[in-house]
């Protein structure tokens, strides 16, 4: 069937997504239509659970069938409705004419395999070629992609590529039979920021020499605008507005965009406080993990998690500690709260904490708390909210009566707004957002001075980032708190930090008040992790890692 | 966006979409709203909790098997007298004049016929338990040579047989429902007894073996390092050892018993739940809410149990039902192969050896077989539904 541009090549008309389970009826997707046409960019964009990646999933029938399905509902790629098409046509239509990338790479690549084999796999399948013309597209691929020297790297394992590698991998594996549409769901996620502005040029290029189309799901307004033509705004499993990236961006419509495109986190840091007390201080602090050769197991080398940083921060500051995966941010917090072993002195509040033993660390663990990055990871799944929160209480304080503990448990929920009712429900019950209030309301509840923040926004939606930045700013203002927030993510950084460090393989590469470094960073490394963030620019090679 | 910020971003859904509906009961017994969900996830489950009653009744009753199956009356009226024989020893001089030569002033064997005359002699009257034999009473008049069958399979020809020879006519001999086994015992009676010391057995062998092996588990995984080492290698070694050649050295020193037995078993049942135990351990350790744990100050000791354990419970409960039906049947065939309890004790698997022994006796291995089976499905039923009941990602489905 002939090709005009005044056709689109997938229209999606009315389609509903449905699951069934144990006699329930959930509705994912809720009767949605939008267009993509030949060489243009659409982007799906909603918070989780929205129901984009489902809707996304459909296009490709790759939901699990027959739990799920299509009450009604139309998927018409060039011409031909790919809802009523059995399993086994279905299959041409996958890897050949539309493709997909998930958002993970660590796990969307198979571990056993070499690069080669998975996408030799591929053309074999589709196209039937093997031997040394399937090698020679396989490096022609990876060239494309961006993979430096391909054929040294076409025996290679999957773990042996950096996670930006990987999802070039994946991308290579994508566009294997040059198809008409790529669906890449969330690509740039699980990547550093860096790292993530690579991959979306990338991807741009990909789509302008290749003319194909790509229908894009992301959370990340940001991304959209960069790349997208055309935007659907989803939620609850509807789109509510949909148009030019451009009309919509400037001239909002719907109520839920407007919430949407206002939800950056408010930039309002904690003021720099010179004249007050030192909370914490640390000299020239190391850790070290030794790498361990032979039978003897003697220490042959180390692995300089964290090579000399000293900090120095003050009550009632916000430290904003940045960097690229690996350059250890975590490892420094922990080592800080004495989680993990270390080098150098740790002075908290006067007192040295380096000496001392796990008993003698306990009345200072009362004063110094952790939030942690993953809101599903940080709470037993089999202890309920109130055993949760009022663990501190039984440690710190083991003679207080239980009726003051629920009170104060009740109280700290309500301070990081949650209701105090649901205290006897388990954590799989909320929502990210939710479980990342209830690990706050843990921190609270010892009403501490010194809080570690590791990533406490970084696995949640746009519109929870900016409530959870709100509240945090609130505690430290009505508790006078001193916060470590240790983060990735720029902007964040931005609204909260008074003072910023930033890191590389383990050392400070460059530190100081936050509103001076974000208007003139002074190193390269620097520079480019900051384009790359709020612009999503790439910067020349060998800066900052692939 | 305002600091007051809403409750939910999201309202609460569960898995599949719907609201979350809270139950909201008072009961008479004061229940945690957590246990009261397992409790209604584990009825969900209908064939578990079926099960669980077959189960709990057929346990009940065999821990009163005193009542249902005894060789002594429950109750005698004797000379305007009340005698409860179950309970209390009486002389056989109780019942009959002083200075008869026939009384030797022993326990009272109520299936005497002497004795029960002795009784109706004084407008006495006994109530016997619904199957008047116990587990080693041996039946004095059979219709057939022992093994002898069922009395209800009993036919004609069977009769004529009993008439002829030296045994008792069909319809004066005792009623055995299953016959009787080759020491001429009810094979009812036996099997009751011996479904209770299968049972209790099996229970305490299951509920100690978990209790050292989850702590042994819990330890290496928790502390790793040389700890878990050293303790691997020695479950190595220790699970090389033949067990059943150890088994057969120490009933050759120890008189085997209930007790004597639990020990030797446990010296090697405690093994199987280490290894799951461990990993469950190893694997939580480094989940971020054991270090938001320690950041609090927790202590090792309460982190282990109360925040690493019952996650490592899910896998252990999964493993438990195999643990006890394994331990049930461990008892059985080492009463099979004649290593088990001392000669004459109510036992499953010495019921079974003599089916073997006899094979044109259907009804020994038959019976032997079923209650075996059944009692084994029942507990790995409950079991799973048990597990089931305590994943929390389950609970509303």
């Amino acid at each position: 069937m002939p090709m005009s541009d005044a056709t689109p090549l997938l229209s999606v008309r009315d389609l509903s997504v449905t699951f069934h389970q144990g006699g329930k009826q959930t509705c994912a997707v809720d009767r949605i239509s939008f267009d993509i046409r030949k060489g243009e960019t659409v982007a799906l964009v909603g918070e989780s659970g929205s129901g984009k990646s489902c809707a996304a999933l459909s296009v490709m029938k790759l939901l699990p069938y027959p739990s799920a399905q299509h009450p009604c509902g139309q998927v018409i790629f060039k011409g031909q409705d790919l809802v009523p098409l059995p399993e086994a046509k279905m299959r041409v239509v996958r890897g050949d004419d539309i493709s997909i990338i998930f958002q993970e790479p660590m796990t969307s690549l198979n571990p056993l395999h070499t690069i080669e084999k998975q996408i030799t796999e591929i053309l074999e399948l589709h196209r039937g070629i093997t031997g040394p013309a399937a090698r020679a597209r396989v490096i022609e691929l990876l060239t494309q992609v961006g993979i430096p020297e391909p054929e040294t790297r076409l025996k290679s394992y999957p773990h042996q590529l950096s996670g930006g590698q990987r999802q070039r991998v994946m991308i290579a594996l994508a566009l294997a039979n040059e198809p008409d549409l790529l669906i890449a769901d969330e690509p740039t996620t699980a990547l550093d920021v860096t790292v993530q502005a690579q991959i979306l040029k990338l991807l741009k290029d990909l789509q302008s020499r290749l003319g194909m189309a790509m229908l894009f799901i992301t959370h990340d307004l940001g991304i959209v605008r960069k790349v997208a033509d055309h935007v659907c705004v989803m939620t609850k499993g509807k789109i509510v507005e949909q148009g030019p990236v451009e009309q919509v961006y400037t001239n909002p419509q719907h109520a839920y965009t407007q919430q949407l495109l206002a939800a950056e986190p408010k930039k309002d840091p904690a003021p720099l406080k010179p004249d007050r007390p030192i909370m914490m201080q640390t000299d020239n602090l190391k850790v070290w993990f030794p790498v361990k050769r032979g039978i003897l197991r003697h220490t042959v080398g180390h692995i300089k998690a964290v090579d000399g940083v000293s900090i120095e921060l003050r009550k009632g500051e916000t430290l904003g500690v940045v960097g690229e995966s690996g350059s250890g941010k975590t490892t420094l917090g922990l080592a800080i709260l004495r989680l993990i072993s270390s080098d150098g002195p740790i002075v908290f509040m006067g007192n040295q904490l380096q000496s001392l033993r796990f008993k003698a660390m306990r009345p200072f663990r009362h004063n110094m708390q952790i939030v942690f990055q993953d809101p599903y990871g940080s709470l037993s799944p089999r202890m309920s909210v109130e055993d949760i929160v009022e663990e501190g209480l039984r440690v710190h304080h083991p003679k207080m009566p239980r009726e003051e503990r629920e009170q104060r448990v009740i109280s700290a929920l309500t301070e990081v707004g949650l209701e105090p009712s649901t205290r006897h429900r388990y954590p799989h019950e909320f929502s990210g957002g939710q479980r990342q209030r209830i690990a706050m309301a843990r921190a609270a509840v010892l009403q501490p001075t010194f809080v570690v923040l590791d990533e406490p926004t970084s696995a949640l939606d746009m519109l929870i980032q900016s409530q959870i930045c709100a509240l945090l700013r609130k505690l430290q203002r009505d508790h006078d708190l001193t916060y470590m927030f240790i983060s990735h993510d720029l902007k964040v950084v931005a609204a909260l930090a008074s003072r910023l460090i930033v890191m590389r393989h383990g050392k400070v590469v460059e530190e100081g008040a936050a509103a001076e470094l974000f208007a003139a960073p002074k190193t390269d490394y620097t520079r480019a992790l900051f384009a790359a963030a709020f612009n999503l620019e790439t910067a020349s090679t060998g800066v900052v890692s692939d | 966006m305002d600091d007051r910020t809403t409750v939910s971003e999201t309202p609460l859904t569960t898995a599949t979409g719907g609201p979350v509906v809270m139950p909201v009961r008072r009961g008479f017994v004061n229940v945690s709203p957590i246990n009261r969900r397992r409790w209604d996830s584990f009825k969900r489950n209908r064939r578990g909790y079926v099960s669980l009653w077959i189960f709990m009744v057929l346990f009940v009753l065999s821990l009163f098997a005193e009542f249902i199956a005894n060789d002594k009356p429950l109750y005698v009226r004797f000379n305007g007298q009340s005698y409860f024989p179950v309970f209390f020893t009486y002389p056989d001089t109780t019942f009959g004049e002083k200075g008869d030569p026939d009384l030797f002033g022993t326990a009272a064997d109520y299936r005497d016929p002497f004795i029960q005359q002795l009784i109706a002699k004084k407008d006495g009257w006994i109530v016997w338990p619904p199957i008047p034999f116990s587990y080693d009473t041996r039946i004095s008049n059979p219709p057939a040579p022992f093994p002898s069958k069922p009395t209800w399979a009993l036919s004609e020809a069977d009769c004529k047989k009993a008439a002829e020879g030296n045994f008792a006519r069909c319809g004066e001999a005792d009623y055995n429902w299953l016959g009787t086994d080759q020491q001429g015992r009810d094979v009812v009676a036996r099997l009751i007894y011996g479904f209770r010391i299968s049972v209790l057995f099996g229970l305490i062998l299951t509920i100690l073996s978990s209790v050292i092996g989850v702590a042994a588990g819990a330890v290496q995984g928790y502390f790793g390092g040389w700890t878990d080492l050293l303790f691997q290698r020695f479950i190595e070694i220790w699970t090389s050892v033949p067990e059943l050649y150890l088994l057969l050295i120490l009933s050759a020193v120890l008189t085997p018993g209930f007790f004597v037995l639990l020990g030797i078993l446990l010296l090697f049942a405690w093994v199987r739940l280490v290894g799951l135990v461990r990993a469950e351990f190893l694997r939580g350790r480094n989940f971020e809410y054991i270090q938001a744990a320690r950041a609090l100050g927790v202590s090792n000791a309460v982190i282990m149990f109360r925040h690493l354990l019952p996650n490592a419970m899910v896998a252990t409960l999964t493993f438990l039902p195999f643990i006890l039906s394994g331990s049930v049947s461990a008892l059985t065939a080492l009463d099979f192969l004649g290593f088990g309890l001392p000669p004459g004790s109510p036992s499953l698997g010495e019921l079974l050896g003599e089916g073997k022994a006899n094979p044109g006796a259907a009804w020994l291995g038959l019976s032997g077989f079923f209650t075996v089976a059944i009692m084994l499905s029942l507990l790995i039923f409950i079991g799973e539904a048990v597990r089931d009941a305590f994943d929390p990602r389950k609970a509303f489905r």
